[in-house]
């Protein structure tokens, strides 16, 4: 048993190393290797949580012979590794239930390119999630950006370049933010370990020193990172890159990359800034009026656009303020509500990218909803799953979308009224928008066009697509139901992050 | 009311409350001619909206605002910079970790360069990520610009200098002394200040010199594409393992049978020295492969 603490780094070094293989093997065989890859992480990280699960504490790993201060480490508890499992799961039925259309849209020598970037795309993730040193996270957040770029624009088509473009703009802004934030943090702090940064911080709070250099380097590191994840303003690239790309790429663009930094970004507050330090307070209310603000933009943006693909992009923009305004409410129900979330919207996003793919290719390949009329009988597999995908972010009962806003709900009581009534008013708000361009496109994808006769299929012209979908559909309908021992996981993972 | 009337309509018959909202509506059910029409007037429109468009004034607006945010952004962050610690100040906190790497990096991994002996051996898995990051831009290269499709190559030989005698005749004497010096900043890296990165970085300076001197063809004779892939997966894949078998080892508390051998002779200072090697051969072959995608699109 005591082997399983070895899972977190064995996963992360072999998916890099599966890369290079990746790139030695032809198409077909780099997929069936990333496949197993991805499957083998999913069993190495549910190791790991049965581990943590067990152990009921968190473990710090060396990795190399030098402990703290002086070396790397990776540190895991229920928390990371239940996340870890979520990513890699969803990693895995995204590039199962995609394989068609990344030979679609990929050109045929360059597929092992592709599967290549997803394996280096997949240890970024899990690097993210499991470091414990702040320069770690930003080496392989490095990764995850050039990554994410080169599975948008493999598809050769002018937009997808346009849409890297302008993703790697506001992407690379990001990245420069976090990395002066990350300098300035180690210039007053003197250490790249989250836990010796907190000591650092913690004593130069009681001593009053350098609040300046302090307050600015937060800001930094949160905006860096919230620009890099999209939340408004700065989800003007959403539309274009998730609408163009490769369904795979889109559903782990949406589904995962945004969700990594998130993460980051979460472990950078609760573990090295600490929770009640006061230069905490004015980002984080300013994370949680622009997640407000970009829950209703995203929602009414939603609503205009004409195109499946583009709508769902801008409910993405909407989800993550929702993760946000979670993080601006702080204390432990409001991380623990983003956190459920950012899980629930992970599992979600993917299973309605890869669902309407499958709508559009029988309905001529078109994302506009006037040509998916009807849709839904010509492949009832992927109807329903879209379906069950809108259910669950318009907030219906059983499904993961209706706990997450319950628990955005139930965190918000207790703070100051005019926050809890803003979340609860825009709680309201969002849901009903969510319905209207979610029921809309529902009762699109149903009604056949007067007189028309529908050739009825189960499941399109292909398998696998539905297969994965419906396992991801299964998730969400578990993180719905069962709700309560997740959100006790990643209640106790929290814990052990102070 | 327009909304009253949508509303009843959706009730009664049409399958969507907003069908009509983005003006798409029924375009689908023209005839093809009216559809080419409208969308070469829609086209026209556009280009002449572009036309009309206020661009003096746009610029003027969006040069002082973007002028004034970066003057805001470059105030603040001078600010904080003025208000860090003195470099060159003694500071315990600060200078802790620091001053240990200064004690203790020659006894703990062997390396005369503490600088090696940080990056390959104190934080080596900052490093693995580091060349991964190398691995990643290179394919991200190769995804824009390797052209797979055969009859699409094409030679970009508007800067052709095969033909310039002096660069010929100075590439004569430079490649061979400038890829041996890179391999000697390569194999000293844990004696002398240098290393992989560095190494790497003139070893591939001298390989794109042999490419721009001597031309595509005698440089695709040195670095085939073959080569090239087993070369570079070999270094990733060797630097993968030996990583792991040290953190491994590290972090489960076993002793590791890499010897630290005598500092200061060339064979010491553990895995340092094969990891250099590796490294370098990643970073000068990234190098000349996207040299290489720049002006070719392929690596014959």
């Amino acid at each position: 048993m005591d082997f399983f603490r070895n899972f977190p780094f064995i996963s992360i070094v072999f998916s890099l190393f599966s890369a290079v293989v990746c790139s030695l093997l032809p198409g077909k065989a780099a997929r069936i290797w990333t496949i197993a890859a991805e499957a083998i992480l999913a069993l190495l990280s549910a190791g790991t949580l049965l581990y943590t699960v067990i152990l009921g504490e968190s473990v710090t790993y060396r990795m190399g012979h030098f402990g703290a201060p002086w070396g790397n480490e990776i540190r895991f508890g229920m928390l990371e590794a239940l996340t870890a499992l979520v990513f890699a799961l969803v990693l895995l039925l995204s590039v199962t239930g995609g394989a068609r259309y990344v030979i679609r849209d990929v050109p045929p020598k360059k597929i092992n390119l592709y599967y290549l970037l997803i394996n280096l795309l997949g240890a970024a993730l899990l690097a993210l999630v499991y470091t414990n040193d702040i320069f770690t996270g930003y080496v392989f957040l490095e990764i995850l950006t050039l990554t994410s770029g080169g599975i948008l624009m493999i598809r050769e088509i002018g937009r997808t370049t346009l849409a890297a473009t302008r993703y790697m703009i506001l992407n690379l802004l990001g990245s420069g933010l976090f990395l002066l934030g990350i300098i300035l943090f180690y210039d007053v702090t003197g250490h790249l370990l989250m836990p010796d940064m907190h000591e650092a911080l913690l004593e130069l709070g009681k001593s009053g020193e350098y609040a300046l250099p302090l307050s600015v380097t937060t800001g930094l590191v949160c905006g860096g990172l919230a620009i890099k994840s999209g939340l408004f303003p700065f989800h003007t690239w959403m539309p274009d890159t998730y609408g163009f790309a490769t369904p795979t790429s889109s559903a782990i663009l949406s589904g995962l990359v945004s969700k990594g930094y998130i993460f980051l970004l979460i472990k950078i507050m609760t573990r090295v800034i600490g929770l009640d330090n006061p230069i905490l307070t004015v980002a984080r209310n300013i994370l949680f009026l622009f997640g407000l603000l970009g829950i209703v933009a995203g929602s009414v943006l939603a609503i205009r656009q004409n195109s499946v693909m583009r709508m769902i992009s801008y409910s993405s923009a909407a989800q993550i303020g929702y993760i946000y305004m979670g993080i601006g409410l702080g204390g432990t129900a409001g991380f623990a509500a983003a956190i459920f979330h950012l899980l629930t919207h992970a599992v979600t996003k993917p299973l309605l990218f890869l669902s309407a793919a499958s709508l559009m290719e029988v309905s001529g390949d078109s994302p506009v909803f006037h040509d998916l009329q009807g849709a839904a009988h010509r492949n009832r597999g992927a109807g329903f799953l879209f379906t069950v995908g809108a259910m669950s972010m318009i907030g219906i009962p059983i499904f993961a979308g209706f706990t997450s806003k319950l628990l955005f709900s139930l965190a918000a009581i207790g703070h100051l009224p005019f926050k809890t009534f803003s979340v609860l008013v825009i709680l309201a708000v969002s849901t009903i928008l969510n319905t209207l361009y979610f029921i809309r496109t529902m009762i699109r994808i149903y009604t056949s066009p007067e007189g028309k006769k529908e050739d009825r299929t189960p499941f399109g012209p292909q398998l696998s697509c539905v297969l994965s979908g419906s396992v991801m559909a299964a998730m969400n309908v578990i993180l719905g139901l069962q709700s309560q021992p997740v959100l006790a996981l990643i209640e106790r993972g929290l814990a052990l992050f102070s | 009311m327009r909304i009253v009337d949508r509303i009843r309509r959706w009730l009664s018959e049409s399958p969507d409350l907003l069908e009509d909202a983005g003006g798409i509506g029924e375009t689908r059910d023209l005839p093809r001619e009216v559809m080419r029409r409208e969308q070469h007037e829609a086209d026209r429109f556009l280009s002449e909206g572009a036309k009309s468009f206020d661009r003096k004034k746009f610029r003027t607006v969006y040069g002082i605002l973007a002028a004034a945010s970066a003057a805001i952004l470059i105030g603040v962050l001078l600010t904080a910079v003025a208000a860090l610690p003195r470099y060159g100040v003694e500071n315990e906190r600060m200078d802790e970790v620091a001053d240990y790497y200064i004690d203790h990096a020659l006894e703990d991994t062997g390396a005369v360069n503490i600088v090696s002996g940080m990056i390959l051996d104190y934080r080596a898995f900052d490093t693995l990520g580091e060349s991964f990051v190398l691995f990643t831009a290179l394919n991200c290269v190769l995804i824009l610009l390797r052209r797979d499709e055969p009859g699409e190559e094409g030679e970009d030989d508007y800067y052709d200098l095969t033909h310039d005698n002096i660069l010929r005749k100075a590439g004569l004497v430079m490649v061979p002394s400038v890829i041996l010096f890179g391999f000697y900043v390569m194999l000293n890296g844990h004696l002398s200040p240098g290393g992989g990165f560095s190494g790497g970085a003139v070893v591939g300076a001298g390989l794109i010199l042999t490419a721009a001197a001597f031309g595509n063809a005698v440089s695709a004779r040195i670095v085939t594409e073959k080569t090239f892939r087993i070369l570079s997966g070999t270094a990733l894949g060797f630097y993968c393992l030996a990583k792991s078998y040290s953190f491994y080892t590290g972090a489960n508390g076993i002793e590791s049978v890499v010897p630290l051998g005598t500092p200061g002779s060339i064979f010491s200072a553990g895995l340092i020295l094969p990891l250099d090697i590796a490294v370098g051969i990643v970073v000068s072959l990234t190098m000349y492969g996207i040299y290489r995608m720049f002006r070719k699109g392929s690596l014959t």
